[in-house]
C-alpha cells in the first residue's frame, strides 16, 4: 500500500451511497424476506469495503488475511445450528 | 531473519506473519472481538427468529433517520482516520494532526448522539424492562430492549474507549512522536477504529433496519 494513491474518497462515497440505499430499501415496502436479503447483501459489501481498503486487508500478506477471516465461519455455525433446531 | 521485511512505518516485521508485533497483536485482539460480537449478534438473531416472537418493525420504536445520520458520522470518522494514516505515510505532520483531531471530534459526536438516543428512548419507556404501554405495542418488548441495549451499549463502550485512545495518539502526534519512518501507533489505533466502524455497519442493519 506504500507509495500508491488509495481510493479513500471513492470508498467513502460508496459507503455513504450504500447507507442511503439501505435506509431506502428498509422503508420502500418490499416483501420482508427480500428486504432482509438485500439489506444483508448491502451491509456485507459495506463491511468488506471497510476491511479491504480502510483496514488495508487487500494489501496485507495472505497469512494475515486468513487470521482475520478465521472467526468468520462462527456466526454461520452458531445461527445455522439454532435455526435448524427451531425448524425441527 | 531472512524472512523479515520493513513494513510501512519503518517498523521491522517479524518472520512468519510478516507484520510487526503491535500490528499482529491488534489483529489477534480484533479476531477475539469478532468472536465477542458474533456471540451478541448471533444470540440476537436466534432470539429474534424464535417461533411465536414478534419484534418491532424498523422505525416503530427506534429513530432510524437519527441513527442513519450517526452511521454517516462514524463512516466520516473512518475516512479521517485513514487520511491521518495516509498523511503520516507521506510525512505530512500537519495533515496527521488535523485528521486525528477530526476523528476524535467525530467519534465523540457519535457517542454524544447515541447518548441522546438513549435519553429519548428511556424517556419514552423503552427499557430492558419496558412499560405496559410499549409492551402492548411490542409484545417482545423486554427481550427487544435487553438485546438492543446490550449490543449498542457494548459497541458504544468500544467507541468511547477508541476516542480515549485516539486522544492519546493525537496528543503524541502534537508532540511530534510520529514520523514518516515510525508511525506504528497511528496504524494500530486506526485498525481498531475501522473495526468499530465495521461492527456498527452490521449492527445498524441488523438492529435498526431488519
Amino acid at each position: 500500500m506504500e507509495g500508491k494513491k488509495q481510493p479513500y474518497m471513492f470508498i467513502f462515497g460508496a459507503l455513504a451511497v450504500l447507507t442511503v440505499v439501505e435506509v431506502g430499501v428498509a422503508f420502500i415496502g418490499l416483501p420482508r424476506t427480500l428486504t432482509i436479503w438485500v439489506l444483508v447483501f448491502l451491509a456485507v459489501w459495506k463491511a468488506l469495503l471497510v476491511a479491504l481498503y480502510f483496514m488495508h486487508l487487500k494489501f496485507e500478506p495472505l497469512r494475515l488475511v486468513l487470521l482475520a477471516a478465521a472467526p468468520l465461519p462462527l456466526p454461520f455455525v452458531l445461527v445455522l445450528i439454532v435455526l435448524v433446531e427451531y425448524a425441527r | 531473519m531472512s524472512d523479515a521485511v520493513v513494513m510501512s512505518g519503518g517498523v521491522h516485521a517479524e518472520p512468519g506473519m510478516r507484520v510487526y508485533n503491535q500490528k499482529l497483536g491488534m489483529w489477534v485482539f480484533l479476531t477475539s472481538e469478532v468472536m465477542f460480537f458474533t456471540g451478541l449478534i448471533g444470540s440476537y438473531l436466534i432470539l429474534r427468529s424464535a417461533p411465536g416472537v414478534e419484534w418491532a418493525l424498523p422505525g416503530e420504536v427506534l429513530n432510524v433517520p437519527l441513527t442513519a445520520f450517526n452511521t454517516f458520522i462514524l463512516i466520516c470518522s473512518s475516512v479521517t482516520m485513514v487520511k491521518a494514516f495516509a498523511a503520516i505515510e507521506s510525512g505530512d505532520q500537519k495533515g496527521l494532526r488535523l485528521y486525528l483531531v477530526a476523528t476524535v471530534v467525530l467519534g465523540a459526536f457519535f457517542v454524544g448522539v447515541q447518548g441522546f438516543e438513549y435519553y429519548k428512548l428511556i424517556e419514552e419507556g423503552f427499557l430492558p424492562h419496558c412499560g405496559e404501554e410499549l409492551a402492548a405495542l411490542v409484545p417482545s418488548c423486554h427481550l427487544y430492549g435487553s438485546t438492543f441495549y446490550t449490543m449498542t451499549g457494548f459497541h458504544g463502550t468500544h467507541v468511547s474507549i477508541g476516542v480515549l485512545c485516539m486522544i492519546w495518539v493525537t496528543v503524541k502526534a502534537f508532540r511530534g512522536k510520529y514520523t514518516q519512518g515510525d508511525h506504528g501507533g497511528v496504524e494500530v489505533i486506526g485498525l481498531y477504529w475501522h473495526f468499530v466502524d465495521l461492527v456498527w455497519i452490521l449492527l445498524f442493519t441488523i438492529v435498526y433496519l431488519i
